[in-house]
């Protein structure tokens, strides 16, 4: 493999993964509240949606952006009233978000398929941008890729070294302690939520926005789905996110270019590889042992009063 | 369940008998109005495959007499099963299905409503009502491949391909040898994306092409994903379906299109005249409704003339595209010198002819 076909496929692995990361980091900021939210793929696709949609009325790309974040996370929100108030199983609430989704999000856009956006356009950064390897690597994509290098460090800052996310990881952890110390575990569930879907509706706009720069149906094609698995293989920490959604980026990167190259592999082998992966990956992390990362109380609801 | 399911279809089948008398009253009437409907399997906004039909249907919508209505987006299965049974049911009389993956189902509904009339396209089953149909794409690809070969600088074109299906095989190989004949030293690398309709898949999988350093595009797809990454890049594409210079206007050489309009209007007007008679037709560059676009700018009047000549000899009959010798990846002849390929070999092709990069598999 020549240089430039390597610093290629390490740039198409970022462009990749960029949506998983923003779903990766999302729904594990809802999984450290203590919330379990199957809905993903669902949201993701609305959030595409309300993007695209404000992009083409509009023409104002970080306007169509703030749109995806707050729609989806409203979206969300239906998750926290079935969850939260009317203490709802968290798995079966998360899957019928995805198949509300899925459906909303065809039915809303099925008259704009096939209509094009402006969207991102990809602009190399000054300075950054010329750096031989890292520039092209990291520093020649669209805004919200750049955005998304931002992201796990803030959140784990957030999680980590301040007083609100200590206390949503210790809703997710032991929500009687939450309500001992005298603050709401709900309210901070709440916030996961709705922060969480936030983060996932961003994914969304990427693909609308930037990979795509059009509408139709199914953009996601499971990538909600893996940015769910990517959570427990990242151990549920902003860094490891990082990790899987690049690596995840890279193979189906990948793939494409041994095809290109005439590499003499079934496609099918080749197109399994990010599922087998996934699969590899969720083994791995139940041998190191399922009590490594995961919130003590996921999944698990409390008094709709605490 | 199964017995949900038996019960069910027993039900249907009820309701189509009871239902038969009324539709054949109907049409025995004099001015009655010729109901169409369309089944498509992606969405018709695209510049793709279920795009070119919906032009056939607005053309025999323009007809007297006639009234159509189309559903996008049904996936091959039990749904395009019930979008068959909804419109049988409601009264149409033809019904139009236009993914390979519909054929057993339109088969099934085809049996129960023997007014109707099924055309299912691009498979090979048939039935008293139904016909089976398409059109010879691979001529056209053919000629396509021609400029194709002519036009690359580095004698490396890219194929994004959909599922390696006889159908997509049989097109990458015609256009494979048509690049070859102008041009000896081309090579044709293939990328598979096994989707039909992801623009985004499609477009990444196009730039791995570009990126491994091939200087056109092709594609056997039904988005424009794949003209988009050539648009970007600077490089020139060859598109499919339908005229692809809009999405790709700096770069576009010429696209493999479907005409369905004369095809569904012959079609139409013989069903109104009782005409007509289901089989299986396999159409040619003879009869318009496979052909190529316009020529983009760029390529050069010896290129047009050399093109539209080989064009006007498959029409004739003096050029045959897979007349032998022929020889596989491996340099094995699988079409003996002199030889012509039955049109059941090209239907269940399965292997790539020497100057594709890429595997079937």
């Amino acid at each position: 493999m020549s240089g430039d076909l390597f610093i290629s496929l390490l740039a198409a692995t970022i462009l990749a993964g960029t949506p998983l990361l923003y779903a990766t980091l999302g729904e594990m900021l809802t999984e450290r509240s203590g919330v379990l939210n199957l809905g993903v793929e669902g949201m993701m696709l609305l959030g595409a949606f309300f993007a695209f949609f404000v992009e083409m009325k509009t023409g104002n790309h970080w306007l169509a952006v703030l749109a995806a974040g707050l729609g989806t996370g409203c979206i969300g929100l239906l998750h926290g009233v079935a969850c939260l108030v009317f203490q709802g199983n968290q798995t079966v609430s998360g899957l019928a978000l995805t198949i509300f989704g899925v459906g909303l999000s065809d039915y809303l856009g099925a008259p704009f398929v096939g209509t094009l956006t402006e969207g991102f356009q990809p602009f190399p950064l000054p300075v950054l941008g010329q750096i031989p390897l890292f520039g092209p690597v990291f520093f020649q994509h669209n805004a919200l890729v750049y955005l998304s290098y931002l992201m796990p460090p803030l959140l784990w800052l957030f999680l980590n070294r301040t007083a609100s996310g200590l206390t949503l990881c210790a809703a997710g952890e032991y929500p009687d302690a939450v309500s001992a110390a005298g603050a709401s575990p709900n309210r901070m569930r709440w916030f996961g939520i709705f922060a969480g879907a936030f983060l996932v509706g961003l994914g969304g706009a990427y693909l609308s926005l930037c990979a795509t720069h059009m509408w139709t149906y199914n953009l996601t094609a499971g990538k909600g789905w893996i940015a769910v698995a990517l959570v427990i293989f990242a151990f549920w920490r902003p860094g490891h996110a990082v990790l899987g959604a690049w690596l995840f980026g890279g193979i189906m990167a990948l793939q494409l270019r041994l095809q290109a190259l005439g590499a003499n592999i079934p496609s099918s082998l080749l197109m399994m590889l990010p599922y087998a992966l996934t699969i590899l990956a969720l083994l791995w992390a139940s041998a190191r042992g399922r009590g490594r990362g995961a919130p003590a109380a996921l999944g698990e609801n409390i008094a709709p009063g605490a | 369940m199964l017995r949900t399911v038996k019960t069910w279809a027993a039900l249907t089948a009820l309701c189509g008998l009871a239902l038969t008398p009324l539709c054949g009253g109907a049409a025995a009437g004099e001015n009655k109005t010729l109901k169409v409907g369309f089944v498509y399997v992606s969405p018709v906004g695209d510049e793709g495959w279920s795009y070119a039909h919906d032009q056939g249907r607005k053309a025999i919508d323009a007809m007297p007499g006639v009234e159509t209505t189309f559903m996008e987006s049904v996936p091959e299965g039990p749904d395009s099963e019930r979008a068959f049974l909804n419109m049988a049911r409601k009264g149409y009389d033809v019904i139009v299905g236009t993914s390979f993956g519909y054929m057993d189902s339109m088969e099934k509904v085809a049996g129960q409503f023997p007014k109707t009339t099924f055309m299912h396209c691009s498979g090979y089953k048939t039935h008293e009502n139904m016909t089976a149909y398409f059109g010879r794409m691979y001529q056209a690809r053919y000629l396509t491949g021609m400029v194709a070969g002519s036009m690359t600088r580095k004698n490396e074109i890219g194929y994004v391909a959909a599922f390696p299906i006889p159908e997509v095989i049989r097109g990458i190989n015609a256009f494979t040898l048509g690049a070859r004949a102008v041009n000896p030293d081309a090579r044709v690398r293939v990328v598979w994306t096994r989707t039909w309709y992801s623009p985004d898949d499609e477009k990444k999988a196009a730039e791995s092409l570009l990126d491994v350093g091939v200087d056109v595009i092709a594609q056997h797809q039904d988005s424009a994903g794949p003209q988009e990454a050539a648009e970007a890049r600077g490089v020139y594409s060859v598109g499919y379906n339908t005229d692809m210079s809009a999405v790709a206007p700096g770069a576009h050489l010429t696209s493999a299109v479907w005409r369905w309009e004369d095809f569904y209007k012959n079609f139409i007007a013989k069903v109104q005249a009782g005409e007509w008679k289901n089989g299986n037709f396999w159409y040619g560059l003879d009869s318009g409704l496979v052909g190529i676009a316009p020529y983009g700018a760029m390529v050069p009047q010896e290129v047009r003339d050399r093109v539209d000549a080989a064009r006007q000899d498959i029409i004739d009959g003096s050029l045959v595209v897979f007349a032998g010798p022929v020889r596989d990846q491996d340099g094995r002849t699988r079409i003996a010198e002199g030889a012509l390929p039955e049109d059941s070999a090209l239907l269940g092709m399965d292997w790539f002819v020497e100057g594709v990069l890429g595997t079937t598999k």
